[in-house]
């Protein structure tokens, strides 16, 4: 720290980007003396989240999320299969998560970022815990035929801007996709195949026994929402962007479900440690987010059933 | 209304532990962990000059690459890359050789139950081998919670598959000051009392979260005083690696 001095002396002659460019740390302890973020927010707040359900117009289910500046765009579509022998009447449901070249200047085309499958892996563990407690999605509801047919989904989520927080916005896209998910009406063909019956050959209709009987929407329960949190000493900071990742990098994601139950904590290390009062504060913290997004989720949800 | 584990092992028994260093000739440091059937080996090499093009120069690089025993590398393992790599960001002091790149490469042997835990103390017993400065140990335990609210430690690969909810932390393992007691404590609270890594899989209530840190905790103190003992009977290499 000997060079405290250094940025004290010249911080009232430089500009104020070169400051943050060049002392990024000694720029952000100052605002957190004063229990502010260099854009202006609470230590506590998340920025500003919208939803928008439906982005993608030929996908099964699909939603565009976006904390602050970080956007992702979550698709969902369906596709008959044969379900595995282990689980007959059990469908299947794979996750993806991308990060194109478009989201970062650090990633780029033909290198795949390092974050890309560990946040992939971290969202198939929350959507798909199974177990003894059944998780967000029985995976029997996507059952057409038992040992004959099931529903794959395939779920893709895109990053079209990391601006941090990546894990937060990418499980909420997930979410509203899954509660926009629409299952299109089925019916079995000549051959004894699937078929799709569109809404025009609605003569075809009688003709046809639809296998499941209208558009159904997938039940979910416990909907799970997150939050990630920047430990730098003794101060929380809720919802972080890119920059204030890159220069504290202890951080902290809480997963909780809509009755507050642990779905998931993941500190992955980091130079800080984390003190169980800490830990507490951020589950707080987490708690009040849960209520503020579902509220965000639902306001979405209706706005689409209104139209 | 205890749970009935194999091998007739108590809630709170840990698995017998063994970690030998210096088990790799060409590696600057080496290590094989192992916490009963689980078995992870780890090898140091480094320092090696440069970083990699997105980490900061002022500071050394972790690498880690972890190798699965069978397959091919997938999600999974990149999430253990990355946990693992943090994990040792926080224990390596970092600024001791700037510009520098230290690979550690964990190489799975066999996997019983509490893998993390297993790879972490074999990568910081190569480390240790290798000679890399160090703030402390690690010392990481798996802890997992039954349908009816019991806590049981260190969990086979057949007792984590059948559980509802499964933890796993690391702590630092306890600082031998060479000054008085007072330095150890910072800003009120111990940094004994810190966690520096945290994962947990199956929904749980919170309070039973902080159970299982409580319980890893106290088991944590004769683990780490197991591993000290492990690490330091064995006389050191003498041969120089450098060729």
């Amino acid at each position: 720290m000997a060079s405290m001095g250094g940025p004290n002396d010249l911080s009232s002659e430089m500009e104020l980007d070169a400051f943050r460019r060049l002392f990024p740390i000694c720029f952000h302890e100052r605002h957190l003396l004063e229990s502010i973020r260099p854009d202006g927010r609470a230590l506590g707040r998340a920025r500003d989240t919208t939803l928008m359900l439906g982005a993608v117009a030929s996908a099964n289910g699909s939603a565009l999320a976006k904390i602050g500046c970080t956007t992702m765009l979550a698709a969902i579509k369906l596709e008959v299969m044969t379900p595995t022998a282990e689980a007959p009447d059990e469908g299947c449901i794979a996750i993806d998560f991308h990060m194109p070249p478009i989201c970062s200047p650090l990633v780029r085309p033909g290198r795949p970022a390092e974050l890309a499958p560990v946040i992939s892996k971290q969202l198939s563990d929350t959507i798909l815990r199974q177990g003894i407690i059944s998780g967000m999605i029985n995976l029997k509801d996507l059952c057409l035929v038992s040992g004959k047919a099931a529903w794959m989904a395939y779920l893709d989520i895109y990053c079209l801007d990391a601006d941090g927080a990546l894990f937060d916005a990418a499980l909420l896209s997930a979410v509203a996709a899954f509660s926009h998910l629409q299952i299109p009406v089925v019916s079995f063909n000549d051959d004894g195949r699937i078929v799709l019956i569109s809404d025009d050959n609605s003569g075809a209709m009688k003709e046809k026994e639809p296998v499941n009987k209208e558009k159904i929407k997938l039940k979910l329960n416990n909907l799970p929402f997150s939050l990630t949190c920047i430990l730098h000493k003794n101060y929380i900071l809720a919802d972080p962007t890119s920059e204030e990742e890159s220069i504290m990098e202890t951080f902290l994601t809480v997963v909780l479900d809509s009755s507050f139950q642990l779905v998931s904590l993941n500190k992955p290390g980091g130079p800080g440690l984390a003190h169980t009062s800490s830990i507490q504060e951020c589950i707080t913290l987490t708690r009040q987010r849960v209520k503020e997004v579902q509220k965000i989720l639902q306001e979405a949800i209706s706005d689409m059933e209104v139209d | 209304m205890d749970l009935e584990r194999e091998g007739g092992r108590g809630a709170n028994q840990l698995r017998p532990i063994d970690c030998t260093r210096n088990v790799l000739s060409r590696a600057h440091g080496s290590a094989s962990c192992s916490h009963g059937e689980t078995r992870v080996l780890a090898a140091v090499y480094g320092p090696k000059a440069g970083t990699k093009k997105n980490e900061n120069p002022e500071k050394a690089c972790i690498e880690v690459i972890w190798k699965p025993k069978t397959g091919q590398i997938g999600k999974s393992e990149k999430e253990f890359e990355m946990i693992l790599k943090r994990t040792l960001q926080n224990i390596c002091l970092l600024t001791v050789h700037p510009n520098t790149t230290t690979s550690i490469i964990v190489q799975v042997v066999h996997d019983d139950g509490s893998l993390l835990p297993c790879a972490i103390h074999a990568a910081c017993a190569a480390l240790v081998d290798a000679g890399i400065p160090l703030k402390y140990l690690a010392v990481a335990i798996c802890c997992c919670l039954t349908e009816s609210g019991q806590i049981i430690l260190d969990p086979s690969k057949l007792e984590e598959q059948r559980m509802k909810g499964f933890v796993c932390i690391a702590f630092p393992s306890s600082i031998q000051s060479v000054i008085s007691q007072g330095s150890a404590d910072v800003g009120g609270e111990s940094v004994g009392n810190g966690v520096i890594t945290s994962l947990t899989h199956g929904v749980m209530p919170v309070d039973d979260y902080f159970q299982c840190v409580e319980q890893g905790r106290a088991a944590i103190i004769p683990l780490s005083n197991i591993l000290k003992k492990r690490l330091q009977s064995q006389p050191a290499s003498k041969q120089s690696k450098a060729g």
